[in-house]
């Protein structure tokens, strides 16, 4: 018994950055709180479970800290490669579902394979530029295989559609483009085709995208259709003032004016009952979970690690950013929960196997 | 010992940059924080008070209308509706499912609320079902208030127990209609199922009958469910009006018209309270209060006994002979001895033209005394063409004719007394003095309305300017005299006490079946048609044998008792061929009533017998449709359904050059 205590497990444990894990799961049992009171004073149906999924969740981050980057590193095509083909497998079988068609169904559980694609691509960009030579990165030999890592997957998503994940994506494979040091006037060459292309994209989008960014443009222009999320999800982040109307006492959350107050919105059912300082506490945890990713992957040995952890790390960034973005009001209505505290168990799982693997990096960082 | 791993400086570079990024936009995200909770919070709290807190309206009851003895002449009933406000409805069709499904709409029912629905304006409330029976209302409150935009309303519906007997004068409740919300933007006027008067009394006195809504502060769910009251102000219910109207004579009064195209109007000349209004036949208030269908409302607009028209003060007649009194009164005003005469052969000739007296070959010497009972015409043509027009017009404005009368009611008509003022006006033409002659018989360019008629006659039983009143909402005023010499009076009254009592008068139909009361009246009958040369030649056509169209109004207006007098009486009876045969009659069961009741009942069996002969006979085709149409469900009126109160019909003046009317008196 002390000499398990006391063996291998307790050393490497001891290893891990405590503080950091302390912060995720304060976020997530904040998290609990927030959706304890969305269901008007309950553990059921969300907070319990919430909080249980984070356990489960925060137990396979720890095991995934165990696995050495390396691994990953080893098998980055293969799980790259695994993940696309149940991107296509979603396309020819996807069955549809809430007017979109996302989930592969294995019987036992639903996987939606989009999720770990976010992950992936960080994975397999990583591993690209790990093995391509130095100077090349720039170069069409070296940047197109890049691009097109890239594009297969967004494509697909694209495809079911889901335009959030797709842009996930996207972003995450650019982000470790531009730290494996892709030239910077290749991103303004980007920008400049993004905004030439825009009004393409506009004619390809669905029409209900095309809505949503129409009314984030005018919410008043639609108040009892779409324009009503973004329009009652800043009345009730407004109402909550500086320090909230208090716990269990939001009006708006409570009696049903706020949509999706447990998932998408679940920000704004979280200001109104403790205002700014509340908003405040949540960025401020965000902010030390995404400073210390980049402390990881500047300390990180390799390239491989080091574009895997802040890749990552920017993709857990672009997940906030634009939840928060959207129930401010500052971004369209795009279905991206908050990771931590929003309610739903793959973007739990996702978020936390990519706090895993970070923290694998962090652990590998600290080996003599 | 732990390694140092290597440093990258190109990857730390971008990676500081992006980390930079990162910052950025969390600094934008808690200044965007900030500004909405603390710049902007004060707004949005108030937008979040207004989501949560709605102010949810009580509508106020309607006062009672009640007649002078407190009797219920309208009130209300509770009524359990459904209604929706197209304006929050957010899925119709999935709406009317539901509700098909709870309350078992009929397609025509769905089919009227869609109609509805497209011819509103979005915020005005639309019927789905009316006057459901508790367990259906109970059923819907539970399982229909969560569907936006469809409530549940415990409203009251107006009942007039009385019906038509009573349209013309309380008029009817409606919804108010789209302009009235505007003009007035009370939210109580697009409350679900809440009402307005329309017409008559209740239209008049609707700002004292509606009360005052109450209000309710609530906490509300997004889809309107209410979780708590945070407080509230009681209603104020709306007053009740009483008004002069005796309820019992009034329905009698409309029974005893039966099927007839007329007016009765009683009038208290000691306190100017008017006992009686009624014009028949009239509209049902009950169903006008609801919604009218179209079928209906067209038959009763295009019907030639005009049901829609309040006959008692807006409609327009010549008086006929009963104006005689006012002319009877302008000879003695202007100092003729009442015993002087003249001789009557049948005719009265001025320049080229003949006046005919109703008795063809004349009554021989009258004066005064006779003229009034045997209504001669050349008497009054004489004696009249001698005083002018401008004393005879002087008079029946000082008797109330020509003059609109301060009473709650809508589009009265103020008739017309025409003088050589007048004409000018008019026609731009001096007076000529035929007219004069027509006029001195009530014929001519006189228009008085039947509620003027009984004034003048009420002024004259009791020599004091009577000035009529419906709402009994204070002491009996006290009248100034008129300022007529009581002889004079006298003279007119022992007139009227002859028309009826004595042998030769033209109304002895009108004796009061009652020991001790006795009626003093005048008969007119106003001819409506030209009677020409040739036809006079040929001989008059008998009225009976004319289209009813074409028959002469018959008039009576009378007051009794003739020891103390006290109650005036004017009756009209449309095309009703002759006053002293037909509308005395009516005076005299009508005035029976008053002091015998019983004895008035009984006289009214064989009236109504008659009456539905008539119809029996008459039940053509149209007839039948008209009953049909009264029940149809077929297309309705919008629920605002509403008439301006219709203008006093123009009156066709004859061409006064034209030979002069014949006078049929009996």
């Amino acid at each position: 018994m002390g000499g398990l205590l006391n063996g291998p497990w307790a050393r490497e444990l001891a290893l891990l950055p405590w503080w950091i894990i302390a912060v995720v799961a304060g976020l997530a049992g904040f998290g609990a709180v927030v959706l304890y009171s969305a269901a008007g004073g309950a553990l059921n149906p969300w907070a319990l479970k919430h909080g249980i999924r984070f356990l489960v969740c925060l137990g396979l981050a720890l095991a995934l800290a165990m696995v050495r980057p390396l691994v990953w590193q080893q098998y980055a095509w293969t799980i790259y490669g695994v993940i696309l083909a149940g991107l296509i497998g979603v396309e020819l079988l996807g069955r549809v579902r809430g007017g979109s068609q996302r989930w592969l169904d294995l019987g036992l559980l639903q996987l939606q394979p989009s999720e770990f694609m976010k992950l992936a691509i960080v994975l397999v960009l990583a591993r690209y530029y790990q093995f391509l030579p130095r100077g090349y990165e720039t170069r069409p030999q070296g940047l197109l295989p890049a691009l097109a890592l890239i594009a297969l997957p967004a494509a697909l998503v694209m495809l079911q559609p889901d335009l959030g994940t797709a842009m996930s994506i996207v972003f995450g494979g650019v982000a470790v483009m531009f730290l494996a040091g892709v030239r910077l006037w290749l991103f303004g060459a980007a920008a400049a085709v993004a905004a030439a292309a825009a009004p393409i994209a506009w004619g390809l989008l669905h029409d209900y995208q095309r809505n949503r960014v129409l009314i984030f443009l005018d919410p008043a222009s639609d108040p009892r259709g779409a324009g009503y999320h973004i329009t009652q999800s800043k009345i009730a982040i407004g109402s909550g003032g500086l320090a909230g109307k208090g716990y269990l006492a939001g009006t708006q959350s409570h009696l049903d004016y706020l949509p999706e107050l447990h998932t998408d919105f679940v920000f704004a059912t979280m200001a109104e009952e403790w205002g700014l300082f509340g908003g405040l506490a949540i960025l401020l945890g965000f902010g030390l979970i995404l400073g210390w990713g980049v402390a990881v992957a500047i300390g990180a040995r390799g390239i491989f690690q080091r574009l895997l952890a802040l890749g990552l790390t920017a993709t857990l960034f672009f997940y906030m950013a634009i939840n928060m973005m959207m129930v401010m009001g500052l971004a369209p209505v795009v279905g991206i929960p908050l990771p931590l505290i929003s309610w739903g168990g793959s973007a739990m799982l996702t978020t936390m196997t990519l706090f895993g693997l970070v923290l694998g990096v962090a652990r590998e960082n600290k080996r003599p | 010992m732990t390694v140092k791993p290597p440093r990258d400086p190109a990857f730390s570079r971008r990676a500081l940059v992006l980390g930079g990024g990162m910052a950025a936009v969390g600094a934008t995200l808690a200044a965007r924080l900030t500004y909405l909770s603390v710049f902007e919070g004060e707004q949005y709290r108030l937008a979040s008070e207004e989501n949560r807190i709605q102010l949810r309206l009580i509508p106020p009851r309607r006062g009672w209308i009640v007649d002078r003895s407190g009797k219920p002449l309208a009130l209300n009933r509770p009524d359990y509706r459904l209604e929706l406000i197209p304006e929050q409805v957010v899925d119709l069709d999935a709406l009317l499912a539901r509700a098909r499904a709870v309350l078992g709409l009929s397609p025509e029912e769905e089919l009227r609320i869609r109609a509805d629905i497209a011819i509103q304006p979005k915020y005005v409330p639309v019927e789905v079902a009316r006057d459901m029976d508790w367990p259906k209302f109970a059923a819907a409150n539970v399982q229909l208030a969560d569907i936006p935009g469809l409530t549940p309303v415990r409203a009251f519906a107006r009942v007039y127990p009385d019906a038509d007997h009573f349209a013309h004068l309380l008029g009817y409740v409606g919804t108010p209609t789209p302009a009235q919300y505007k003009a007035e933007k009370d939210p109580l006027l697009v409350f679900p199922g809440f009402k307005l008067g329309k017409d008559g009394i209740e239209r008049h006195e609707d700002q004292r009958l509606r009360g005052r809504a109450g209000a309710q502060r609530v906490e509300v769910t997004a889809r309107g469910k209410v979780v708590r009251e945070l407080d509230s102000r009681g209603d104020v219910p709306g007053a009740i009006v009483k008004l002069t109207i005796d309820r019992d004579l009034q329905n009698y009064a409309a029974r005893r018209l039966a099927d007839n195209s007329g007016s009765v109007i009683v009038i208290d000349s000691w306190t100017g309270d008017i006992l009686t209004m009624v014009s028949m036949p009239a509209y049902d208030p009950n169903v006008f209060s609801k919604r009218v269908p179209a079928a209906l409302w067209r038959d009763l607009q295009t019907s030639d006994h005009t049901p829609l028209l309040n006959k008692s003060a807006m409609g327009g007649y010549p008086p006929g002979s009963t104006f005689k009194l006012a002319t009877a009164l302008a000879i003695l005003e202007a100092g003729i001895d009442a015993n002087a005469g003249c001789g009557c052969n049948g005719s009265y000739r001025l320049g080229n033209n003949t006046w005919h007296c109703h008795a063809r070959r004349g009554h021989g010497r009258v004066n005064l005394h006779g003229a009034i009972p045997k209504s001669c015409d050349v008497y009054f043509y004489t004696f009249g063409r001698q005083v002018g027009i401008e004393a005879i017009a002087a008079m029946a404005r000082r008797l109330g004719l020509g003059e609109k009368f301060d009473l709650p009611l809508a589009g009265q008509a103020s008739g017309l007394v025409p003088d050589n003022a007048w004409k000018q006006r008019r026609f731009s033409k001096a007076w000529n003095v035929g007219e004069t002659l027509n006029t001195a018989i009530g014929q001519g360019y006189l228009v008085t309305n039947p509620l003027q008629l009984a004034v003048m006659t009420a002024r004259v039983a009791s020599g004091r300017i009577v000035m009529p009143r419906l709402l009994a909402d204070g002491p009996a005023p006290q009248f100034a005299s008129l300022g007529i010499p009581e002889e004079h009076l006298a003279i007119v009254r022992q007139g009227m006490f002859d028309v009826v009592n004595a042998g030769s008068g033209t109304a002895h139909r009108a004796r009061v079946p009652v020991a001790g009361v006795h009626v003093a009246g005048k008969t007119g009958t106003a001819q409506v048609r030209r009677i020409t040369a040739g036809e006079r030649r040929r001989g008059v056509i008998r009225n009976e044998a004319l289209p009813w169209k074409q028959r002469d109004h018959a008039l009576f207006v009378a007051f009794a008792p003739t020891e103390e007098p006290r109650y005036a009486v004017s009756v009209i009876l449309e095309h009703g061929i002759a006053g002293g045969r037909y509308a005395a009659p009516v005076a005299r069961d009508v005035l029976t009533y008053l002091y015998n009741p019983d004895r008035a009942m009984a006289a009214l069996a064989p009236v109504e017998a008659e009456a539905r002969e008539r119809a029996a006979k008459a039940r053509s085709a149209d007839a039948v449709a008209a009953a049909a149409a009264a029940a149809a469900a077929g297309p309705l009126m919008p629920p605002w359904l509403h008439w301006d109160p219709p203008q006093p019909p123009e009156f066709e003046i004859a061409d006064a050059e034209a030979p002069p009317t014949l006078e049929q008196e009996q």
